[in-house]
């Protein structure tokens, strides 16, 4: 397939000096600050490359759309295992590189899961000069030169146009089953991590309004043991599909209404945070989301008190024009990340300005 | 391999002016003891675990202090002299081999663990501790850290960051770079920077995936944060025996297409078995053509589980034999050869070479046929280890190295693996790193536009070029001349000699 078009695009923007926004299916152009330059839609450059499931690895172009993706892994009985929202139907697999959004899965014990960068094996990625350059390959250990696909994971397009990606892929679970117990927020937090320390297969946890929910993934007989050992009661498995989809797609009542959200990354073991709003916690307690009209000064301090930092994953009525959507970086940081830009992107023609104003 | 120093790049003598310069610089700050300049005393740093390289470097440096590699760091970057970072010296790529118009920044007094946080489960560990010793520590809290290369008990983490270091447990486990937090260190310039962080997904590029491999070519680590995970409850090892490779291979794929990630799946063929049999009596079937060690592990439930999935898989896939181990010992037994696989070999041959070429799982019968007409071709021995479930292969070479044409047939045999792993899809090191050895395989495997993306992301970190320089990214000009005599036959001798 062609790529004639995009490299085109690519010179005449370098050659003008205006910057291109680079858009596959239009489902997350909510996150990171705000959108600048010409559209430049992705869509056009689709389908699924190569896919050998014994390989673990599937390949595919930017525009691909990420539903296709995971029904062509379902018939197969495999997965992303980082469980990617989509955010809408037409979600792409180089939008969903680019944003490097993981789902509930992604503090998962046991087997490796983890986020999107841990998935990318490799990447074709056209640069500022339009020339198309390959990282990585489709290996599971590749340490041949830097590696630069996995940066490119949560990049948000800023380093350049994604346009093949290969990514692990696994086995679905065996078995899954969920359960619910009536615990406080401190009282959740402790148990999270002290199953943490034990070899269970809980696969994703949330823990709101005072329920904590338990998703145990794995080996037929491993699941069935531990949901004995945990108790709480069991969650049929349609509603039980439902919670953890409405929970990936932010399609939950958690998040309905205009407040901003806002996203806090934070040791698990972090003692409970205490903001005005409402609360729900993820991945074994890593991830606190917060849905609160509390100012951004006050997000970033209970983030940095707890030794992680603080998004503003959806801005809501508060707009974003004037706040920083992620938390500001350390000097050296700064100018390390400002290089690395400048490296890929030396006429900053790739959504500019949409991880940090300042690049 | 322990091949004498036939390889070493060509450097001039040293400049005594300047060193004494470097020298009275650094005693400013460190006692003398930490600053190494005599020939006798520099010697011991002369190469790391691929001793075919060697280079006296122009001054050691032995900080203990994170203050004081900051200050190296500092003097260096303002005299323009280069750095190049040494952990443990077991790395088998080159990595840590000194330059002789530089300081060798050694962080063996970085030994400590810091912190063991057992609620967070996670472990601050100095760059000089010993990946096994971190396991060990935290052993009795019924944790572990993953990633587990073969050279575990002399291999330090620090080294492991450099390389993003695999294992034989990395397919289910993950690597150096899924088990690292975060990463603590100083810039070429100086200045404190930390990379990742115990919250995940630290805000911006993920300069912590970056740096994780980059050989020491991006900053000095002086503290590594890792993940530690529960020890599982139990593990068992199926060995599976197959009269020929190719059925052998297409049991791994059969494995992996029912849905099974195996904690290991190692595969020896029949060479590399009979060297180890005779120096670790692990009971290994002897008459088969390739073995499959196949392990599963986790609650007692799971592992009954996947061992019976595992043994219908193999038993269909035509295993000729299988064991399953019955006991811990048992386990441990059929483990000790594959672990033992290279000292093994080094016992029945003066030298030997290891590669570390990946390629897709699918073409495993294909590079086993190339490497057996290379055997031919080049009239030397090549036995066989692989991480069999990642396609990370560990073909050895036998050779003398006391013979020059044995050692140069060698590096040629070498460099036609790698190059076929590339035309299979695949790559040149997956776990060892470029180094100084794999450098012209490099200007095989990327283009030069790929390369000019890599020496600019350097820039991005190391404007000046002075941290581990020539290792990892050749320079345009150098693959030009490697392009070039291969064109016009490889003739020349020794083309791994930095000429530029």
């Amino acid at each position: 397939m062609n790529t004639d078009h995009f490299s085109q695009a690519i010179r005449t923007a370098a050659e003008t000096g205006k910057p291109l926004r680079i858009r596959g299916g239009d489902s997350k152009d909510f996150y990171g600050q705000a959108l600048a330059g010409d559209v430049l839609d992705t869509r056009g450059y689709a389908g699924i490359v190569d896919y050998e499931p014994t390989e673990l690895v599937i390949t595919a172009r930017c525009g691909t759309p990420l539903a296709a993706i995971e029904a062509e892994l379902a018939r197969h009985k495999q997965m992303l295992a980082f469980e990617p929202p989509h955010f809408g139907a037409d979600a792409t697999v180089g939008g969903m590189v680019a944003s490097g959004i993981a789902g509930p899965r992604r503090a998962a014990q046991g087997l490796y899961y983890g986020s999107v960068r841990d998935h990318v094996l490799g990447v074709k990625l056209m640069n500022g000069e339009g020339e198309a350059l390959a990282f990585g390959g489709t290996v599971m250990k590749n340490v041949a030169g830097y590696d630069v696909s996995r940066v490119i994971a949560g990049s948000l397009g800023t380093l350049g146009l994604i346009l093949d990606v290969s990514l692990k892929v696994l086995p679905c679970p065996v078995a899954s089953r969920s359960l619910r117990l009536a615990l406080n927020e401190a009282m959740a937090l402790s148990k999270l991590c002290e199953w943490g320390g034990q070899p269970l297969p809980i696969g994703a946890s949330a823990w709101h309004d005072g329920e904590l929910c338990l998703r145990l993934e794995g080996a037929d007989a491993a699941v069935k043991s531990a949901a004995a050992r945990l108790g709480g009661e069991a969650v049929p498995q349609a509603e039980a599909d439902t919670y953890w989809q409405g929970l990936r797609e932010q399609t939950d009542g958690f998040f309905a209404g205009d407040a901003p959200l806002w996203r806090l990354s934070v040791p698990a073991t972090a003692p409970a945070i205490t903001l005005p709003g409402k609360e729900l916690i993820e991945w074994g307690g890593a991830q606190r989301w917060f849905k609160t009209g509390a100012p951004e000064a006050a997000l970033r301090a209970a983030a940095k008190q707890a030794g992680g930092h603080a998004t503003l994953f959806r801005a809501g009525h508060a707009g974003k024009d004037m706040l920083s959507v992620f938390t500001p970086l350390e000097p050296v940081q700064a100018r390390l990340q400002r290089n690395l830009k400048q490296a890929f992107d030396p006429r900053g023609i790739f959504n500019p300005g949409r991880l940090y104003r300042e690049f | 391999m322990n091949a004498p120093a036939d390889l070493s790049p060509q450097v001039p003598a040293v400049d005594f002016a300047r060193q004494s310069a470097v020298v009275a610089r650094l005693h400013a700050f460190m006692p003398a003891a930490q600053v190494l300049s005599a020939d006798e005393d520099t010697r011991p740093y002369e190469c790391d675990g691929l001793s075919a390289y060697r280079q006296l470097p122009m001054v050691v440096a032995l900080p203990d202090t994170e203050a004081q590699v900051s200050r190296i760091l500092a003097t260096c970057y303002e005299m323009g002299v280069p750095v190049v970072p040494r952990g443990a010296g077991t790395g088998l790529s080159g990595g840590a081999l000194p330059m002789g118009d530089g300081v060798l920044l050694s962080l063996a007094k970085f030994n400590k663990i810091v912190a063991i946080d057992h609620a967070a489960r996670t472990a601050r560990v100095q760059p000089g501790v010993r990946n096994l010793a971190i396991s060990e520590a935290v052993a009795h809290l019924g944790l572990y850290y993953a990633p587990d290369p073969s050279s575990q008990i002399a291999c330090s983490i620090g080294g492991n960051v450099a390389e993003n270091s695999g294992g034989v447990h990395c397919l289910k486990y993950g690597l150096t770079v899924h088990n690292v937090l975060k990463v603590r260190g100083y810039t070429i310039q100086g200045e404190l920077v930390e990379f990742g962080g115990t919250a995940l997904d630290a805000p911006g590029y993920d300069l912590l995936a970056l740096v994780i491999g980059s050989e020491g070519m991006l900053a000095v680590t002086t503290e590594v944060t890792v993940k530690l995970v529960p020890k599982p409850e139990k593990a068992q090892v199926i060995l599976a025996s197959f009269d020929n490779l190719e059925k052998a291979g297409n049991a791994v794929a059969a494995v992996i297409a029912a849905g099974i990630i195996p904690a290991g799946l190692e595969m020896m063929d029949k060479p590399a078995t009979a060297a180890v049999e005779q120096f670790v009596h692990a009971g290994y079937d002897l008459e088969a053509e390739a073995i499959l060690l196949c392990e599963s592990d986790g609650t007692p439930e799971e592992v009954a589980e996947e061992i019976a999935r595992m043994e219908a898989v193999l038993s269909q896939s035509g295993a000729t034999r299988f064991s399953v181990s019955s006991s811990e010992a048992e386990r441990l037994r059929a483990w000790s050869g594959r672990k033992a696989a290279f000292p093994a070999v080094g016992r029945i041959s003066p030298d030997y070479y290891c590669m570390d070429g990946t390629i897709p799982r699918k073409s495993l019968g294909e590079i086993l046929l190339f490497i057996s007409q290379l055997e031919k071709k080049y009239g030397l021995r090549c036995p066989n280890v692989f991480h069999a479930g990642d396609g990370n292969l560990h073909p050895l070479i036998l050779f003398n190295a006391n013979d020059p044409d044995e050692l140069h047939r060698t590096e040629e045999f070498a460099a036609e693996v790698l190059e076929k792993c590339v035309a299979l899809g695949g790559t040149i090191t997956g776990e060892h790193g470029v180094g100084i050895e794999k450098i012209n395989q490099m200007c095989v495997q990327f283009r030069p536009g790929e390369l000019a993306a890599f020496r600019a992301l350097k820039a991005a970190f190391d404007e000046k070029g002075l941290l581990n320089p020539s290792k990892n990214i050749p320079s345009l000009h150098r693959c030009a001349e490697f392009g070039r005599m291969h064109v016009h036959g490889g003739a020349l001798p020794h083309p791994e000699l930095p000429r530029f």
